[in-house]
């Protein structure tokens, strides 16, 4: 298979021999689990339970609202001990609304209701609706909800469905894993979203770390000629949805646009297997694989975890830590979040749990800038990371935004590479964020000041309208008095 | 951004600091500047020390009158640098102090007082070098013809002594122009250029640099490699070295063309004075340099031709300096106006538009 070249990118140690040949364990049933409302991009699930209430396993606890949402289930069966507030997974460490169900230690499953068929019989838009139903979100981490994306054929004419197992986060070895040991059931996923978008062709892209993964895969497509696997050359940001893209079709994505602009949706590959088990056996998203590992860890391990499961139990489970880590982060670490605490439990979005070691992390003072040019070329959107920091430093977002600033994807790549240790990203984060805020103070004031003009127009509008009430009922007296004075006459 | 704890990605580094990169470029100048000092005797090895110490101890100065902390940056390495790139484009056999005054205005005027590293608008030691031309026209052009350490007409450890320290250049005899100060000279005279060259310019030993030269400049196969070491470990990159040593050549070429006479050849450009130094260690200066790959051509090029033209027609034999720091204040500009394309947009900065949106648009 052709493939194309993408600009910039790094090569950190990958670090997946830590976890790679860990076959996935399941994670014994934790004894309380904390499910938010909210581990998708949109607007948070509406709780249809309350304290006390007992649930089933796969029923549902929260329904979404608006258009662009997803409804949460009960992983196990058990009662609900609350709806309240708790930390979030979230660097933030700010608190969300939460459900804490205490599982029971039957897991009894709710009698379905979605009577599992033939998902290739349905059609694409009952597909999207059960896939919608079953909670499911993009899985690499982004959260997105998966059945907006399978709806996207209503509005873009599609060509290609592209499999997102590039897995090019450092540590990370779920997707790596789901491929190896559930590759019939990750391709039928596949197949059946292919099937929803009505694509033709489908590219299964994964990285040359990979080749247990790659060649499982390459087996079972051979079933099934419309499937082909692409060897990607391994290099950070490969997963980024746009270079991943790029890399098999040779074309941008426009900017500010989405991959669908040209024919392309991408999936990632535990999503796949979330869709083949949400239509095949009518089971909403209840649990994820997540690679919990780093040199702090004792034992890293791939673990099938319940959603809501807290990251403390992940951790123990794994021989607690080794050494205090210097760092502990949800995701990879490229651009993965600091965690707060290990009391945060598991999300939807959640691949990685990593304990680091100082030693891992490498980080060092940061010493000034001295042009070196390394972020440029380091850069995969072809942005000028140096300029963009010290626009952003200088408080000049601007002259950021000339740079490329909202092109940025914050893959870190920039920051990996530099010899200053710059924390660029930080930089960029900071400026994305204070952007924000000005828009919406701007807007607001731009709101106040429409309302306040519409009011004094309001005010100006009663008083003419008093002042030639006024006039009229003077003309008609001034009338009234002529007719008199003509009638005496 | 007061805060201590960085909220953000990556909580990976790669292998590299600004000391390593630094080390990494002394290490590639070092086969060059050894042989300066193996050609030119304890002299050259004199003058180098002196140089390299002073820049150092001026950078510690620097720092402290800052009040920045004086080890992490010292650390860097950047200051020695910056004295061991000075001392190569010195006489070998010049003064103490010229080495000393050199360091001074590198670090002091040129570095620090623009900011420190990083903030320099102009090549330190390049500054320093074009200060002490203008004001030690003297000692800054009488080269010696190559004395090789520990032969029998070289200077021993004392009597170097005695020439860095003491009463400075011993004896007339050893004296000699370099092969473009010479050239300079005898076409000013109407000489012409095949007599001019034939005493001074052999391509082999200007390839080899057995010759009258800067400390660290004659020798175009020590810093060839060097330089191919840098672009090998990725501290440099291509674009500036090749860009200026083909503008250079290719004007060089040209003008032989039409005047063979008056105009040196390429091969004359390309192995005297400081073309091959320039090109891999001087004008590819991180710091002085643009950042983008387009920048970095025409940066190259502008360099390649300022040295043909200062070379050809201005009053200086050598135009390395001057045509660098002239690049140099170009820096900002070229990086203002010529930035790499952005992902998913055109070269104008507009979103990409498909064929076949288009048509679907209309």
């Amino acid at each position: 298979m052709k493939l194309f070249k993408i600009s910039g990118g790094v090569h950190p140690d990958d670090c997946k021999a830590l976890t790679a040949k860990s076959a996935i364990e399941t994670l014994p049933l934790p004894a309380l689990l904390h499910i938010p409302l909210q581990q998708h991009i949109g607007s948070p699930a509406a709780p249809v339970v309350r304290r006390g209430d007992q649930v089933l396993k796969g029923q549902l606890l929260a329904h979404s609202q608006g258009m662009i949402s997803a409804p949460v289930h009960a992983p196990t069966s058990g009662r609900v001990m609350g709806v309240g507030n708790y930390p979030a997974h979230h660097a933030s460490g700010l608190s969300v609304r939460t459900i804490t169900l205490k599982p029971d230690g039957k897991d009894t499953w709710v009698s379905s209701e979605a009577i599992p068929c033939d998902p290739f019989k349905l059609d694409p838009e009952e597909i999207a609706t059960r896939v919608a139903a079953a909670g499911i979100v993009g899985m690499g981490g982004a959260t997105f909800p998966s059945a907006v994306k399978l709806n996207l054929r209503t509005r873009y004419t599609l060509k290609t469905l592209v499999i997102n197992g590039a897995e090019c986060e450092p540590y990370l070895t779920c997707d790596d894993r789901l491929m190896q040991e559930h590759t019939a059931e990750v391709i039928d996923g596949i197949r059946i979203m292919a099937h929803a978008l009505g694509v033709e062709k489908i590219i299964i892209g994964i990285e040359n770390n990979k080749p247990d993964a790659q060649l499982a895969m390459e087996t079972e497509a051979l079933n099934y000629p419309e499937v082909s696997i692409a060897r990607l050359p391994t290099r950070y940001p490969m997963g980024s949805e746009k270079h991943l893209v790029q890399t098999l079709t040779g074309l941008e994505t426009p900017a500010r646009g989405l991959t669908a602009d040209i024919g392309v949706v991408v999936h990632n590959v535990a999503t796949a297997l979330a869709v083949h088990d949400a239509l095949r056996h009518g089971r909403p998203l209840l649990s994820r694989v997540v690679t919990v590992s780093g040199g702090a860890v004792r034992e890293p391990k791939n673990l099938r975890v319940l959603i809501g499961t807290p990251v403390d139990d992940l951790l123990s489970y794994c021989g607690g830590f080794t050494s205090t880590p210097a760092r502990l982060i949800s995701g990879g670490p490229m651009m993965g979040q600091i965690l707060p605490s290990t009391r945060v439990p598991v999300v939807k979005g959640s691949n990685g749990v990593l304990a680091l070691t100082g030693k891992e992390m490498a980080s060092d003072t940061p010493m000034p800038c001295i042009r070196c040019a390394s972020c440029v070329r380091a850069c995969p959107c072809g942005l000028v990371p140096l300029e963009m920091a010290n626009f952003a430093r200088a408080g000049d977002l601007e002259g950021s935004v000339g740079f490329g600033l909202m092109d940025c994807i914050a893959c870190g790549s920039c920051a990996y590479v530099c010899p200053s240790n710059i924390p660029l990203v930080q930089y960029f984060n900071y400026a994305k964020g204070e952007l924000t805020a000005r828009q919406r103070t701007e807007h607001k004031q731009l709101e106040t000041k429409r309302l306040a003009e519409l009011r004094s127009d309001r005010i100006e509008k009663q008083k003419q309208a008093k002042r030639e009430a006024l006039a009229k009922r003077k003309q008609a007296a001034k009338a009234q008095q002529q007719e008199a004075a003509e009638a005496e006459a | 951004m007061t805060g201590t704890i960085l909220v953000s990605g990556p909580h990976a580094h790669g292998a590299i600091s600004v000391s390593r990169t630094m080390a990494l470029v002394m290490l590639a100048l070092l086969p060059a500047t050894l042989f300066g000092v193996c050609i030119y005797g304890w002299p050259a090895l004199n003058l180098f020390l002196v140089t390299v110490g002073s820049a150092i101890i001026a950078e510690a100065g620097c720092l402290k009158l800052a009040g920045k902390p004086v080890s992490p940056y010292l650390k860097d390495g950047s200051a020695a640098l910056t004295g061991w790139l000075l001392a190569m484009t010195l006489p070998p056999w010049a003064p103490w102090w010229i080495g000393v005054t050199g360091s001074l205005i590198a670090i002091v005027i040129a570095k620090q007082v623009f900011g420190g590293i990083g903030q320099n608008l102009f090549n330190p030691a390049m500054v320093a070098r074009v200060a002490l031309l203008i004001t030690f026209p003297l000692e800054m052009t009488t080269f010696v013809i190559p004395k090789p350490l520990l032969s029998s007409d070289a200077p021993g450890f004392l009597q170097g002594l005695a020439i860095s320290f003491g009463s400075g250049f011993p004896v007339d005899a050893v004296s000699s122009a370099s092969t473009l100060g010479h050239v300079k000279t005898e076409i000013g005279r109407h000489v012409p250029l095949d007599t001019a060259l034939a005493p001074v310019f052999d391509k082999l030993t200007s390839f080899l640099g057995y010759m009258p030269g800067s400390l660290g400049e004659t020798s175009a196969l020590l810093i060839v490699l060097g330089g191919a070491y840098l672009l090998f470990r990725r501290i440099i990159t291509w674009h500036i070295p090749v860009a200026m040593i083909v503008s250079l050549l290719g004007l060089a070429t040209l003008f032989h063309w039409i005047g063979p006479e008056t105009y040196p050849g390429p091969l004359v450009h390309l192995l005297s004075g400081a073309t091959v130094l320039g090109a891999f260690f001087i004008a590819t200066d991180l710091v002085t340099s643009p950042v983008t790959p387009r920048g970095q051509l025409l940066f190259g090029a502008g360099c390649g031709a300022l040295v043909f033209v200062i070379r050809s027609w201005a009053g200086y034999p050598e135009g390395m300096a001057f045509a660098i720091m002239l690049m140099n204040a170009l820096t900002p500009l070229i990086d203002h106006y010529l930035r790499p394309r952005v992902y998913g947009r055109d070269r104008k900065g507009e979103p990409l538009v498909y064929e076949q949106e288009r048509e679907s648009a209309q």
